[in-house]
């Protein structure tokens, strides 16, 4: 019971940290179709850039929003320089992404070196918190799950109700008649794009405060957000939710319970997934 | 009178094939023009490329004495140029209302405000005025994507209408529209005011010889005559290049009456 209880809430944060992950990938894929394979750099970007931040300010808070918004420009530059004059050619893009990826793992690796680093969280977010039955949780793996809804009501938010929400919803449906109506489309895919690669930079913060930073998890957090997004459905913002959800679940159960099986579980629900439905949970042909 | 658009030796070629080939075209200030042509002569092009949809290989383009061949589409939107697609382009997971409002604010210049639309935002309410004008009122709360076909091509041109245009490209408008709706379609063309210029591609006679000023014909990507509707319906040229596809008997009887 006790173990049950334990991996079920493993499990839950981590899908919370999974989905603040993979909600900027699935953005940037539903407004642009873009497939970028140099989301998990995005991620650790964010985290050393805010683990610089940290350590110079001492202050978690801005490290936060240091590594949110130095991926954020990173991103947009990404989208405008590389990234624009291949839209509509998915190969290229994917092609172009993996590229950037791998050079930018070695300039971190250069810049950053082989070690881990964690952050200091603010003292109300640090220890542990008492709860019945497992005795006590870190604090700040609770905190994952309320910092996951606030990500999914700011989207959502921002989404329906804004006006460049409009514009990124009718991009969803057509970029051509989007452009027929005066919109700037660059423009709003560029915007979309930094939008994604913030949310991104805020879960490596997020991530190396709960786990670590280290080399390798880019590609670690590229595979998480690529599998709750597929089998979420992709562009779908409540799919990653759900899917993120899903894969927290099967993998820290899994582990718990199966531990040499555990690692193939994600993988068995995504095959499960496409093979009734191939556009992921929620998603809808492109 | 005032050229609203001048184009000069436009040539599109896509690789090996030249699909619009040393168009000229002028055509003045509220003029409404209709362009005819067979399947693959190039009339979608030339459309796409007045839009800005595509930049063509050689040859200039004017709107209004400016040169707008290197302009994006989304520039030309801005400054007048508006257009609707041959098939349906409405914003399927809009509702009716936020497609009229989204046409509306593209043109504006403060359209990228991350703002909550209030109630009282002006383009809101008239973007439901809109929806009025073309008898939607009832389904500005539907998503588009919901419509019937017919009512898809009411709210694409009251979309490219929206932005008060100086020139409306419109690619078959009656195209999928049921025989009961596409009088009122023509009606609703010539009900359009003269400030406004139009290039209209249509097959259906019906509803493009009433609209229609002038005619221009194409084929293979050249243009191989221009006239008034009734020369053109008379002219053996265009008979034997174009009306000969769909009876020629047909069309000389309704052109007539």
């Amino acid at each position: 019971m006790k173990l049950l209880l334990l991996a079920t809430l493993n499990g839950v944060t981590l899908a919370a940290l999974y989905f603040i992950a993979a909600s900027g990938f699935t953005i940037i894929f539903g407004m642009m179709r873009v497939v970028n394979m140099a989301h998990g750099s995005l991620y650790l970007v964010g985290a050393y850039l805010g683990h610089d931040v940290a350590s110079s300010s001492g202050n978690w808070f801005l490290a936060l929003a240091g590594g949110a918004i130095g991926a954020a420009l990173i991103g947009a530059l990404t989208h405008a320089l590389f990234l624009d004059r291949y839209q509509g050619q998915d190969l290229r893009q994917a092609l172009v992404t993996i590229g950037l990826s791998i050079i930018a793992a070695d300039l971190m690796l250069a810049g950053y070196g082989g070690l881990s680093y964690q952050f200091d969280v603010p003292s109300f977010l640090y220890g542990s918190t008492p709860m019945p039955i497992i005795g006590g949780y870190p604090t700040f793996r609770l905190a994952l799950i309320g910092f996951a809804f606030a990500v999914y009501a700011v989207l959502w938010l921002v989404v329906q109700r804004t006006r460049f929400g409009i514009m990124i919803r009718a991009g969803v449906d057509d970029r051509v008649m989007l452009s027929a109506l005066g919109v700037n489309v660059p423009l709003v895919s560029t915007l979309v794009f930094a939008l994604g690669a913030c949310l991104v930079g805020l879960a490596g913060v997020i991530g190396g405060s709960a786990l670590s930073i280290a080399p390798g998890e880019d590609g670690r957090y590229l595979l998480s957000s690529l599998v709750v997004v597929i089998v979420g459905g992709m562009g779908s913002l409540g799919g990653a939710a759900i899917g993120a959800l899903l894969i927290g679940l099967a993998e820290q159960i899994g582990l718990a319970y199966f531990p040499t099986y555990s690692i193939i579980v994600s993988f068995v629900i995504m095959v499960a997934v496409l093979a009734v439905r191939p556009y992921g949970l929620l998603g809808r042909p492109a | 009178m005032t050229v609203a658009l001048q184009a000069v030796k436009l040539t599109k070629a896509f690789g090996a094939l030249v699909a619009v080939r040393d168009v000229s075209l002028e055509i003045d200030e509220g003029e409404r023009r209709v362009i005819l042509g067979t399947n693959g002569a190039g009339k979608t092009t030339l459309l796409n490329l007045i839009a800005g949809d595509i930049t063509s290989t050689s040859g200039t383009i004017r709107f209004f004495g400016e040169h707008i061949g290197g302009l994006s589409s989304y520039r030309r939107a801005r400054i007048g140029v508006s257009r609707t697609y041959q098939k349906s382009h409405v914003l399927s997971g809009l509702t009716v209302l936020d497609n009229l409002y989204l046409a509306l604010r593209g043109v504006q210049p403060n359209r990228f405000s991350v703002m909550w639309p209030g109630s009282n935002d002006i383009h809101k309410a008239r973007a439901r005025e809109l929806a009025a004008e073309m008898g939607l009122s009832i389904k500005v709360d539907v998503s588009a994507g919901e419509l019937s076909h017919g009512e898809q091509r009411q709210l694409e041109i009251a979309m490219a209408l929206a932005g008060s245009p100086r020139l409306l490209l419109l690619d078959e408008p009656a195209a999928g529209l049921s025989p009961a709706e596409r009088p009122l379609l023509t009606a609703m063309l010539l009900a359009l005011p003269r400030s406004v210029t139009m290039i209209l591609i249509e097959h259906d006679m019906d509803v493009a010889l009433p609209v229609a000023d002038r005619v221009t014909v194409m084929d293979e990507g050249a243009v191989v005559f221009e006239g008034s509707p009734q020369e053109t319906a008379s002219s053996p040229l265009v008979q034997s290049l174009y009306l000969g596809n769909i009876g020629r008997d047909d069309v000389v009887a309704d052109t007539s009456s």
